[in-house]
């Protein structure tokens, strides 16, 4: 195949060619590259517990997303229970916009996953070859005597090198879109954080909250004031009792006025009728 | 024939196979010029499909250079053309 990504292998040759005749001793080349070979190792480790971070990370927010929604549609119900189905059909609406963000972050946590993996993996197949070549190295440097050595020095170093060219891009590679989605799920934290989101759901979800419980607390009022209204209803009976019994009592013992005002209705109609009978 | 494909590792693939791979290698060499995303991504998967499914896996453990290097199947245009622009630094460690 001479075509188009033959040149990349090109290039990979080309860069280990370099490297080699820039080494006089190439006994030197092996303990050198395999010094660069185990910090690689160490960087794709790192890179693996990176990428793992921003994963979790998301799965994070996804729970939180998933929990808002859970309270949009017990707001729903409750709407609907009261009969208003304007707040249910709002609350419905923000839950399909969360639905969609949603949606997105389990994109992003697919694909951290993906990386994740291909770290995982990139990291057995480069510790498999570490260690075959420091086998290789070992067995070069002893029996190093002649041009024979070094064509096999070349051939481990530019076999090695080329897994390690393409480790550094996947490390690259992995590290550029973890800092991607570390940005994103920063700037999601951060409007969970400032509540911005919860103006997105939360306020509108407590709005929708608000009005509901405004409405229970309507209705509370309402079953209160019927409540006080009966028992004034059933306290009617005893009430004018006492009235009943004062009124009785002042026929009984009249008060001195009335008493008086009885007597002086009295007298004159019994002074005319007097004089005229006299 | 020694196939790398980044970040998934090497396979052989039979010499037999380089008449159908040089064919797709074609296609994706015209999308890079015409600076096609999709028919990149479509020549790219294609291709790395053949090559998993014809070829065999290189032990881990071998330390074999390449005579082919296929990018990732989700490469861009501009991933593309920097690997093959990149002539000093970066894809080897010195």
């Amino acid at each position: 195949m001479a075509g188009f990504f033959s040149r990349l292998a090109l290039i990979f040759r080309s860069k280990a060619d370099k490297a080699l005749d820039r080494v006089e001793d190439p006994r030197q080349t092996l303990d050198y590259s395999y010094q660069r070979q185990l910090e690689l190792l160490q960087k794709v480790r790192r890179g693996v517990a990176d990428v793992a971070t921003s994963r979790k990370r998301v799965e994070l927010q996804a729970q939180q997303m998933q929990s808002e929604m859970q309270k949009l549609t017990l707001s729903a119900q409750r709407a609907l229970e009261a009969g208003r189905e304007d707040l249910a059909r709002e609350a419905l609406t923000r839950k399909s916009g969360l639905q969609a963000q949603l949606g997105d972050l389990q994109t992003q946590h697919a694909t951290l996953q993906g990386e994740e993996e291909k770290l995982v993996r990139a990291s057995t197949r480069l510790q498999a070859k570490v260690d075959a070549f420091r086998t290789r190295k070992e067995t070069i440097k002893a029996t190093y005597s002649a041009a024979e050595a070094q064509t096999r020095i070349n051939e481990a170093f530019t076999g090695i090198s080329e897994e390690m060219g393409d480790v550094g891009l996947a490390i690259q590679r992995a590290e550029d879109k973890t800092l991607q989605m570390q940005a994103r799920a920063s700037a999601v934290d951060e409007l969970l954080a400032s509540g911005a989101l919860e103006d997105a759901t939360g306020t509108y979800k407590d709005d929708i909250t608000r009005e509901l419980d405004s409405l229970a607390s309507d209705a509370a009022v309402e079953n209160e004031l019927a409540a006080m209204k009966s028992q004034l209803a059933v306290g009617s009976g005893p009430a004018p009792t006492p009235a009943l019994s004062s009124s009785s009592s002042t026929e009984a013992s009249p008060q001195p006025g009335v008493a008086e005002a009885s007597q002086e209705s009295a007298q004159p109609q019994a002074a005319p009728q007097s004089p005229e009978d006299q | 024939m020694i196939v790398r494909i980044l970040s998934e590792g090497q396979w052989v693939v039979d010499e037999d196979a380089l008449p159908e791979l040089n064919e797709i290698d074609s296609a994706l060499e015209t999308a890079v010029a015409n600076g096609d995303q999709q028919a990149l991504t479509d020549a790219l998967a294609t291709l790395l499909e053949r090559v998993r499914t014809i070829g065999e896996p290189v032990p881990d453990d071998m330390l074999a250079e390449s005579d082919l290097i296929l990018p990732e199947g989700d490469a861009s245009l501009d991933e593309v053309r920097a690997l093959l622009a990149d002539n000093s630094g970066g894809l080897v460690p010195d």
